[in-house]
């Protein structure tokens, strides 16, 4: 399962032991850290394109390492300790849930740096966090859910109801309502990241519940299945899912880390390293939309896109008011826009979503 | 509000059961027999990607089941070898069965990630299925679902009526006494084993190559331990998995449905029901009348060696 890890532990060790006159030379050693398998083509899948990439841009300079299935707990914390030993100076972990794991062994070593996904404890001069705006791309594809649906209800299959889930449910129903106020959203929540059988079982409750659009925040591609089996629109989740293109899947939000990768790669080697938060979008790249399918009609295609390019070039944002509560009550005015902190900690359905959110 | 609509309700909870069923029935199998294997889901996420490379490298699904059927009896012979010749415990043997299978799976699986398998097709022709509320329910599925109920049927019977049940169960209640009146205790649980393992592996492939349909690593996702609870939950007997395997089917379709119709419910509560159920009957068999009472096989998991 980890043969490359293996394999640079004992490079690693070797180098360490015969050769502390080179470390001028020596390649950067990056290390990965993955919640499920490098073979999900949802969220781990992506991370580890991702990595490819960087193994691609430097070459030589960098050597990079992963194991994937790692648990969220206290395993976690016993990798990356084990990953710092044999040599790591630079360590992404890429799953909320490694949040404690990361900031322990950071305190512990304070020469590696360390890059924590998706959450916001920076306990150390050496952490940093990173995570991506996809509700930027859920407006989009909100947005051609709302004219691609002729029965008036989107089905959502939702993992947790965490912030960053629920901000995604919020701003695809906003976008599907703007274009079609009829649109329902129903809601079933999983309580899983990665369950194929569950995650397809949900599809199909939806689509017996009237659904002729499935949106999902889990990372199989379970729900695709049952989609194309039941010709009902759905859309990639993390990445592209281009083997069900061009229908169901008739769009998708991407998850490029990239260029992220590379640059705090490429700090490390200059020594500029620092502990930043990001929280990028469309426009730098780090969210991307996956090709439109000819199954759109034109004109959406040239609407959803122009959404895309109005907040990539920042002049619109998805959480623009007059927005309400769910409760009726007011939360953005007119014009207003909602900032990082309400947004990082939504835990609330915009007016028109007739669910709840369970606690 | 929309409210459920129970036919599909209906055809949606056998489908979802009928994997646990299937490696249910195995084990109950198993156990009689006296022997514990803890590696159903090991066997099972085996089953799930040979039968998946199988159907996919032929064209067929039913090699494809066929292959899920061996790979998961082919998974069940490691561990008869080494609890029944080489003496081994059987709940460490069969957790490091599961722990093996899932490790083997994603090894075997690797280059078969986002491909689609041949469609299952259905048994009766779309005329019967048409047939209001009846035709969905009765004549709407594969040729597997069907299998797996004439195999609960079949396994009733042959405990129940036949001589080679009555041996079995001679076995499984006291493998000290079998052996003195001549029976092949080793060579009984082995074929017991296979059998279990076979009916696991075939829940597998029914997941990756029906349910889900495509293989992704660890796709069942805890199925194999259900399977083991719905065979305590039935007190081994085989009528009582089927309808235990369609509780814990028809618990998770249910709640998904509740929520996609919108009725609140407090969904955590049924998604724990057959689990507290479950933790009940175990509370039960744990006294000592209790557990005659719930048949348990008075020889269950106990290592036979035939000194003397």
């Amino acid at each position: 399962m980890k043969p490359n890890l293996t394999y640079l532990a004992g490079a690693a060790l070797a180098l360490g032991l015969a050769a502390p006159a080179i470390a001028q030379d020596e390649p950067l050693q990056v290390g990965f850290v993955y919640v499920g398998s490098i073979g999900d083509l949802g969220w781990t899948y992506e991370h580890d394109q991702s990595r490819l990439a960087v193994e691609e841009h430097f070459g030589d300079a960098v050597e990079t390492t992963y194991v994937e299935n790692v648990p969220e707990g206290a395993d976690a914390e016993r990798v990356m300790t084990q990953m710092v030993l044999n040599g790591a100076d630079l360590i992404f972990t890429t799953s909320f849930g490694y949040m404690d794991a990361t900031n322990a062994v950071a305190a512990r070593f304070p020469e590696v740096y360390f890059e924590h996904a998706t959450g916001y404890r920076r306990d150390h001069p050496n952490v940093s966090t990173y995570s991506a705006r996809f509700y930027e791309g859920r407006a989009v594809i909100g947005h051609i859910a709302g004219h691609m649906t002729e029965s008036n209800i989107v089905g959502y299959i939702a993992s947790y109801p965490i912030p960053e889930v629920i901000r995604g449910i919020n701003s695809a129903y906003l976008h599907a309502r703007e274009v079609n106020p009829d649109v329902e959203f129903r809601v079933v929540w999983v309580y899983t990241w990665f369950d194929p059988a569950q995650e397809a079982d949900a599809a199909q409750a939806l689509i017996d519940q009237g659904a002729d659009v499935i949106m999902q925040h889990t990372d199989s591609t379970a729900p695709m299945t049952v989609a194309a089996e039941a010709e009902v629109v759905a859309f990639g989740q993390a990445s592209d899912m281009e083997q069900f293109a061009p229908f169901p899947r008739v769009a998708s939000i991407i998850d490029n880390w990239a260029p992220y990768y590379i640059a705090r790669t490429q700090a490390v080697m200059d020594g500029t390293w620092e502990s930043v938060d990001t929280w990028d979008g469309i426009a730098p790249g780090m969210v991307e939309l996956g090709e439109f399918s000819e199954r759109i009609p034109e004109d959406v295609r040239a609407s959803a896109q122009a959404l895309a390019d109005s907040i990539a070039d920042g002049s619109y944002h998805p959480f623009t008011g007059p927005i309400n509560r769910q409760d009726g009550t007011v939360w953005l005015v007119e014009g207003e826009v909602a900032d990082d902190g309400t947004l990082a900690g939504m835990d609330f359905y915009v007016e028109g979503i007739t669910g709840e959110i369970p606690n | 509000m929309m409210g459920i609509d129970p036919v599909t309700l209906i055809v949606a909870l056998i489908g979802a059961s009928t994997p646990i069923l299937l490696a249910a029935i195995g084990e109950l199998v198993v156990e009689k027999s006296g022997v514990l294997n803890l590696g159903v889901e090991g066997m099972m996420i085996v089953g799930a990607v040979s039968g998946f490379i199988i159907a996919i490298n032929t064209g067929s699904p039913w090699l494809g089941f066929a292959a899920g059927a061996v790979g998961g009896a082919g998974l069940s012979l490691i561990f008869a070898l080494l609890t029944q010749y080489l003496l081994s415990n059987q709940v460490a043997t069969g957790l490091a069965l599961t722990l093996f299978g899932l490790g083997l799976s994603s090894l075997m699986g690797e280059a078969y990630t986002g491909i689609n398998p041949p469609l299952t097709p259905d048994l009766f022709p779309q005329a019967l299925r048409d047939i209001p509320v009846a035709g969905p329910i009765l004549f709407g599925h594969d040729l597997v679902i069907y299998l797996s109920v004439l195999l609960v049927a079949g396994v009733w019977y042959a405990l129940r009526h036949t001589r080679m049940g009555l041996i079995l169960r001679a076995v499984g209640e006291s493998h000290d006494a079998a052996h003195a009146l001549g029976y092949k205790v080793i060579r009984i649980r082995i074929c017991a084993i296979l059998f279990g393992g076979a009916c696991a592996g075939l829940g597998g492939a029914y997941l990756s190559l029906v349910r889900v349909p495509s293989w992704t690593e660890g796709m069942t996702a805890g199925a194999g331990w259900i399977a083991l609870a719905i065979v305590v939950f039935a007190s081994w007997k085989p009528w009582r998995a089927l309808i235990g395997a369609y509780l814990f089917g028809g618990i998770a379709a249910l709640q998904l449905r509740l929520q996609a119709a919108e009725i609140n419910i407090p969904v955590m509560f049924l998604d724990m029901s057959p689990y507290l159920v479950t933790i009940i009957v175990l509370v039960i068999i744990s006294s000592d009348r209790g557990r005659a009472a719930l048949n348990a096989p008075a020889a269950l998991g106990k290592v036979f060696h035939a000194s003397g």
